[in-house]
């Protein structure tokens, strides 16, 4: 008896995704019974890994998008290393391995060959973590950018090189412990005041697209995926993916964890064109930032031996930076 | 008794530049080669020292050479496709004479490959990879203890002939660990560059000695073709001054040879190996001892410029040489020539990403015997073969 009606309860009314008593139009595409599964089961990827997790939605979804009619570049990393390995191979899609730094200048060559070749209906994806998107292959992306090559590059951001064993890359959040930023010494984890925000790079490109997205969000990241590809030239979008292994988190927190990152707006999640904002994913719930940071043992330091005020204030300040600069609350639920 | 150590290569790699005085180091992660650049990343600053992680390899090998003309004693650490990146700036530093170590922990290729397999498939790239005659000197290791050393020397002759120093190892002795003695100051020889007797009118390619930018003389470092005061030449002035740079280490060829000797004296087989191949070929070397066949080995630690006297001197009294490497002939076609056809060359070759075993080479330098007997071309070994 309260089987069925549990089922409605959870599942009609919402957005949860693997909804699949709503319309196949409406619903997620997910949750369609016909979806690519473009990054299958059976890889190697660890227990909660958000890069998979993001990659197979976005993906699926861009499949969709397209008709079927998608090639993929990938750049080196954990996206990589884990769905290739014979007998786990796991791509459902046309999809070629690049180098680290190139993968968005390969896609440049494999969108110009379509082109040439008369078939625009083939589209473009290129895809790499944040060490090969935000770090080594920041000249490539660039370059994709500003020629406005018509592709889609979408970064997993985990936020450090996790496939090498967790060293820092230039989207490793400040403080953060990793393999080469140690908590130890007068500055603990990462140091303040470096990285970069490759949205907002891309956005001073003047590129057609750029969204950021969360696997805490997956509808929105289905949506995203599903504008990019509706639009052409250059696009770019740069999905949080929680890592549990090297951001010291339970493996089960994955969601948890990246929802945390956007409700406490260190994780803004927004989509612009052409240079200008047009939207940004509202907070629903504010938390403050330790909230967030007291999930993973890599800002363990924070917190114990004693709670490190100054820098959880700087920490602070980032969040109340973004949810200002992006419009990331309602003026009313501020007030 | 000296205090010992169970470490990794990358440890005492990493501890052995230390030891050396390297003050800076600029890498950017790459497996096998990680751990070198996490150590450093917490040694360093702990001791005033300069750590920076890179965005890329471009960037590394450029930042340590600039690092090395603001004064300091400059690393990095990489891998196959880390060190492809880095070519060109391994040609700039040796063009423009700067010190600087760069150390490769080899992995299978060609491109990403088998990130976590060793190979030796680096050797020709790490002597010709960059464009263009250029002086380099490449050193090897076959076990931890020699990591150490080589290391610290590897320092010392970038110092003392102002040249890019490669020491290529692989990703087995990068990740073995094993106990060594642990080298205390003074134990290992460790050179500083020569400075020029007053920095006023400082000619800075006119010879080894080295000022840095900031102590007292303004002059142009350059990527172009130049003379002794650094501006740029043509013509026979540059071929003057890359004969020099050049000639610089290779006529050095005897100084900077290093190499091991395992019952070389009596040998009628020389396996000539080096690096992790090394090691399996010591125990051929054992193993054919105990079939009757007086084997030897030469474990080569400097393979640039290459040691052709001691090849040489090995092909004068044996009449097969064996050169096991895991690739598919590199070493082996100097080791060929610097036999000179005097002795018969077989080269042993393994590419599927794991060790050549002893029972390997010993097989092929058998099998090389036999063939060289059916042959009547190799007469003085094949009285080693048992019937």
């Amino acid at each position: 008896m309260t089987g069925p009606n549990r089922v409605r309860f959870y599942q009609t009314g919402t957005f949860t995704v693997g909804n699949r008593l709503l319309d196949v139009s409406v619903g997620s595409v997910q949750s369609d019974a016909e979806r690519n599964n473009s990054l299958n089961s059976g890889h190697r990827a660890c227990q909660g890994c958000g890069e998979a997790l993001g990659a197979r939605y976005a993906l699926d979804a861009a499949m969709r998008a397209v008709d079927g009619r998608l090639v993929v570049a990938n750049a080196t990393g954990c996206l990589e290393v884990f769905s290739t390995p014979y007998p786990e191979s796991s791509w459902r899609v046309a999809w070629l391995h690049s180098l680290f730094a190139n993968a968005a200048s390969v896609a440049t060559g494999m969108a110009a060959a379509m082109k040439v070749k008369g078939r625009r209906d083939v589209r473009v994806i290129a895809q790499g973590g944040d060490g090969g998107t935000v770090d080594i292959g920041f000249a490539c992306l660039s370059g994709m950018f500003e020629r406005n090559d018509d592709v889609l590059y979408i970064c997993y951001d985990n936020e450090a090189y996790m496939n090498t064993g967790v060293q820092r890359s230039s989207a490793t959040p400040a403080a953060a412990r990793t393999a080469t930023t140690p908590a130890a010494g007068d500055q603990p984890g990462n140091v303040f005041g470096q990285g970069k925000s490759v949205p907002l790079i891309a956005m001073a490109h003047g590129i057609p697209y750029v969204g950021t997205a969360s696997v805490a969000d997956l509808r929105d990241l289905e949506y995203k995926v599903g504008r990019a590809m509706a639009i052409r030239g250059a696009r770019y979008l740069h999905v949080h993916v929680p890592c549990p292994l090297g951001w010291g988190c339970p493996t089960g927190d994955t969601i948890k964890v990246a929802r945390l990152a956007a409700e406490s707006g260190l994780f803004p999640i927004f989509e612009a064109e052409a240079g200008e904002v047009t939207g940004r994913r509202l907070i629903r719930r504010p938390v403050r930032a330790e909230e967030y940071l007291k999930t993973q043992t890599r800002f363990a330091h924070l917190f114990n031996p004693k709670r490190d005020e100054a820098r959880l204030a700087l920490i602070q300040r980032i969040a109340d930076r973004n949810i200002e600069r992006f419009g990331l609350v309602e003026q009313e639920a501020v007030a | 008794m000296k205090s010992q150590r169970l470490v990794q290569g990358n440890e005492a790699c990493a501890h052995a530049a230390m030891y050396a005085g390297c003050n800076f180091y600029a890498g950017y992660p790459i497996t096998p080669s990680s751990e070198v650049m996490e150590i450093l990343s917490y040694e360093l600053p702990a001791r005033g020292r300069v750590f920076i992680q890179m965005e890329d390899e471009i960037a590394s090998i450029s930042a340590i050479i600039g690092a090395a003309w603001g004064g300091a004693k400059t690393l990095t650490a990489t891998s196959g496709p880390g060190f492809s990146l880095m070519q060109e700036g391994i040609g700039y530093a040796a063009i423009t004479e700067t010190p600087c170590v760069i150390v490769n922990c080899q992995r299978w290729g060609p491109s990403t490959g088998q990130p976590t397999k060793g190979a030796q498939g680096d050797v020709m790239q790490a002597i010709w990879g960059t464009h263009g005659d250029h002086p380099v000197i490449v050193l090897t290791a076959s076990n931890v203890r020699d990591t150490f050393e080589m290391t610290v020397r590897a320092f010392n002759l970038a110092e003392k002939h102002r040249v890019p120093v490669i020491l290529l190892i692989d990703e087995v002795v990068a990740h073995m660990r094993e106990n060594i003695d642990w080298p205390e100051p003074g134990d290992l020889e460790v050179i500083e560059r020569a400075r020029p007797a007053e920095a006023k009118g400082f000619r800075p390619f006119a010879g080894d000695a080295f000022l840095p930018f900031g102590a007292g003389a303004r002059f142009h470092v350059t990527g172009l073709a130049h003379g002794p005061e650094g501006f740029a030449v043509s013509d026979e002035a540059a071929a003057k001054e890359l004969r020099r740079m050049v000639g610089k280490i290779m006529d050095r060829k005897v100084e900077l040879a290093m190499a091991d000797r395992y019952l070389l004296e009596d040998a009628e087989v020389g396996i000539v190996a080096y690096g992790i191949t090394a090691r399996p070929a010591q125990a051929a070397v054992d193993l054919l001892r105990a079939e009757g066949v007086r084997a030897g080995l030469l474990n080569l630690k400097t393979l640039w410029p290459f040691p052709d006297h001691l090849v040489a001197e090995v092909s004068e009294r044996v009449g097969l040489i064996v050169s096991p490497e895991l690739n598919m002939g590199q070493l082996v076609r100097e080791i060929e020539r610097a036999a000179a056809g005097r002795c018969a060359v077989r080269a042993v070759g393994r590419v599927d990403g794991h060790l050549l075993t002893p029972a390997q080479i010993a097989t092929e330098a058998m099998d090389a015997l036999r063939a060289g007997a059916d042959r009547g071309m190799a007469e003085r070994s094949a009285e080693g073969v048992r019937a």
